[in-house]
């Protein structure tokens, strides 16, 4: 069977009250795949999977559907159907008419089409109600529960609801089913065995699956391909081998899977700097020079003695911890990198180390992961708000430019020079944080400002994601360059 | 063995402490509830001060007795009726679209501050200037006024209170808006139906005040003559009759309605 597109979104944005849930994004699945939306929540994912279900209208882009545009078309008129998250089994109906409730509205065509006038007619009918007790029965069966059709809804357990939800979507036929988060509310075991029905499900109807879930653990178990998105973008679609091994840039790599995420840069070909050595790698074509994020995860390092002729570096071994199938050791670096800071290290390996002990590191070169920085200044359009002050999403920030108001200006501040206020009525505008990333000596932190402009934030404080800061500017750390405004516009 | 059964004694010690704090409700009940019921069913039997059914026959031998309280059946029906067609759709608008509960109140609440008796009396004054005739019409008019809030609030309730994943569901199966109302919203907001009606019918099968001033005492509804019986003629016996046979079709009423709902929507009882 040619693997055809069933969906394709094209440059897809949804804007809730001013906020940009969805930037942009695009996004095609093939027939008979299992694509899995994988992002922490707030991120975008269910508002583009209700999109898909047609629950929502995207402000921009289109959806097409076997290659028709049914960004407008309502959900009743799609060949889609859900399992929601809380499941919306309808209380008033029991098991057997719950699942019945799409067929009854369903019509199907009656006879062969004919033509009259030049115009092609179908009649259509009601499906019979042995038609529909069969299909119910048969959908029952399907999810094991045969014997439940005349009990209430309520009176069934959660997994029990859930199996109704499935079978109440796949009894119509649909060719995509949307899962929005569907085993959430199951305890952990059922949600193992529930994972597996679903792949099991999916194998033997063929049809389309696209599912949204916060587990990357659900998700590597069960699809074909995975969307990870993060702040409403699409960071890396790929197969859970390869976004799990190479994933696209830090947000992927910090959320799925443990890392360890360092700053460096790219000396030349198969060479990279960072946590102050240097290391064979085998990437090239980056800039000379070039600032990079290296990724390295856990289970890649491996211990060895700290004379061995393998060992790259040498650590302090600050605890370790029993895990099962490997030891959990965090270590420090013993040399200082070119910020004169020493780097924790997160190292999964079946070897035993004594807090306090010095060893040695061996990573492969095949196993640095190195990705291009996606932003190294925070840089934005504004003006002046007058001499020597700037305006910055909406705060007045004071700076050593001599411009008059108005005058339209780049702005850039360095990722250090953002300092975060805790409390946000002390800074000069405020912001949340969206992200925080470890990077062996401090965090690089986004801060979603009130306006959505995104700035990027080293600091050596852990911030937690949700919390509402402050943010203050140096006046002598605002680089700013004026520029030319086209007289056309005027 | 112990432990339980000393856990079981302390429970239930907890228990009687906490029932003595019903003592005031039912002692009230007791003197402003139960004794004058009982006084009624008293004064049912007697005339005369003799132990007779004779109320009985008189009530219903009467055929203009039994015609007001026809009057009153059917001029409730309608009442009730015509607030359900008029209070679901606001309901469901001011529901569906998020209408703040201050506007709610602005239009449906503050109305009953002012005491309705003078809203009452301000109706009849605007009929009158109008040149309208106090009859059947108004008072069927200053019924739907007046009851009308009674019917909208439940349901207002209840609409709320469905969820809207509920509504998307039904979409996502096939259902265009209007099968989605009918094969879902309807459905879920019986018991807001249920809960509007007994709010609306058995006090309308019972006012007096109402048909006495909208209709310039031409209309007599039940509650007017139960009202009349003990006032004008002092005929206290009959009078209890009628109360009874009012009490009697309450509480039908209210089981018809009980089981209705019920039979619909399991456990989602408000009356």
């Amino acid at each position: 069977m040619a693997k055809e597109k069933i969906i394709e979104l094209l440059n897809i944005s949804k804007i809730y009250d001013g906020n940009p849930v969805v930037k942009n994004i695009s996004l095609s699945i093939k027939r008979g795949e299992f694509v899995t939306l994988l992002g922490p929540s707030g991120c975008g994912k269910t508002t583009t999977l209700r999109m898909i279900a047609g629950f929502e209208r995207p402000d921009s882009g289109q959806i097409f559907f076997n290659g028709k545009n049914i960004s407008n078309v309502p959900p009743h008129k799609r060949n889609i159907n859900t399992v929601f998250q809380k499941y919306a089994l309808f209380p008033h109906l029991n098991v057997f008419n719950n699942i019945a409730f799409g067929l009854k509205i369903k019509k199907v065509p009656d006879g062969e089409p004919y033509e009259k006038d030049g115009v092609k007619y179908q009649n259509v009918r009601s499906l019979t109600k042995d038609e529909i007790t069969t299909k119910v029965n048969k959908a029952l069966e399907m999810v094991d529960l045969a014997d439940f059709g005349y009990r209430h809804v309520d009176s069934l357990s959660g997994g029990q609801q859930q199996r109704v939800a499935i079978a109440r979507a796949l009894v119509n036929e649909p060719e995509v089913l949307l899962l929005d988060e569907p085993l959430g509310a199951l305890d952990l075991k059922m949600r193992k065995d529930m994972q597996l029905e679903l792949m099991s499900m999916h194998k033997k109807l063929g049809i389309t699956f696209i599912y949204v879930t916060h587990d990357q653990e659900e998700a590597l178990t069960m699809s074909d391909t995975i969307v990870v998105m993060d702040r409403g973008v699409i960071q890396q679609i790929g197969s859970p081998v390869k976004i799990y091994d190479e994933p696209a840039n830090i947000f992927v790599a910090d959320f799925i899977g443990e890392s360890n995420i360092y700053t460096g840069i790219m000396n030349k070909d198969y060479v990279v700097s960072f946590l102050g050595k240097q290391f064979t790698c085998v990437d090239k074509g980056f800039k000379y020079d070039e600032p990079i994020d290296v990724i390295i995860r856990p289970e890649d390092i491996k211990v060895v003695s700290a004379d061995d002729k393998k060992c790259l570096m040498c650590v302090e071994v600050l605890s370790s911890v029993f895990k099962g199938n490997y030891y959990q050791t965090t270590c420090l670096t013993c040399d200082e990198d070119t910020y004169g800071d020493r780097n924790e290290i997160l190292v999964h390996d079946n070897v035993e180390c004594t807090v306090g002990e010095i060893i040695g590191l061996y990573i492969k070169p095949f196993d640095l992961h190195i990705m291009r920085k996606s932003r190294v200044v925070n840089k934005l359009i504004t003006h002046m708000e007058d001499n020597f002050v700037v305006d910055i999403c909406g705060g007045k920030f004071e700076c050593m430019a001599d411009l008059p108001a108005d005058t339209p200006v780049e702005v850039e501040v360095e990722f250090d020079d953002v300092l975060i206020i805790d409390d946000e009525n002390d800074g000069t505008i405020c912001a949340e944080v969206v992200e925080s990333i470890y990077k062996g000596s401090y965090y690089l932190c986004i801060l979603r400002t009130d306006d959505y402009y995104e700035f990027f934030v080293d600091t050596l404080d852990e911030w937690n994601k949700g919390d509402r800061v402050g943010i203050n500017i140096n006046a002598d750390k605002i680089k700013i360059t004026p520029i030319e405004v086209n007289d056309e516009q005027e | 063995m112990n432990k339980s059964s000393s856990n079981q004694q302390s429970r239930r010690a907890l228990m009687i402490s906490r029932k003595v704090f019903s003592y005031p409700y039912l002692i009230f009940m007791l003197i402003f509830v139960v004794v004058p019921l009982v006084m009624i069913l008293f004064n049912a039997f007697i005339k005369d001060d003799s132990f007779t059914l004779a109320n009985f026959v008189t009530f219903f031998s009467q055929r203009e007795g039994l015609a007001i309280l026809g009057n009153s059946l059917v001029l409730g029906f309608a009442t009730t009726i015509i607030c359900l067609l008029l209070g679901y759709p606001v309901a469901y608008i001011l529901a569906r679209y998020h209408v703040k509960t201050r506007t709610l109140a602005l239009l449906f609440i503050v109305p009953m501050w002012i005491n309705f008796l003078i809203r009452t009396l301000a109706i009849k004054e605007i009929f009158m200037t109008l040149d309208v005739k106090l009859g059947m019409g108004t008072v069927l008019f200053g019924m739907i006024y007046n009851y009308l809030p009674f019917m909208i609030l439940p349901l207002h309730t209840t609409l709320t209170s469905i969820d809207k994943s509920y509504g998307e569901a039904a979409n996502d199966l096939g259902c265009d808006e209007v099968s989605v109302f009918a094969r879902v919203t309807l459905p879920l907001s019986v018991p807001g139906i249920i809960s509007g009606i007994t709010m609306v019918f058995i006090p309308t099968i019972s006012t007096f005040a109402i048909s006495q001033y909208l209709s310039e005492r031409t209309v007599m509804l039940f509650g007017d003559s139960i009202d009349m019986m003990f006032k004008l003629t002092e005929t206290w016996g009959v009078g209890s009759v009628m109360s009874l046979v009012m009490l009697v079709l309450v509480i039908i009423a209210n089981v018809l309605l009980n089981r209705f709902n019920k039979d619909t929507t399991k456990g989602g009882g408000l009356v």
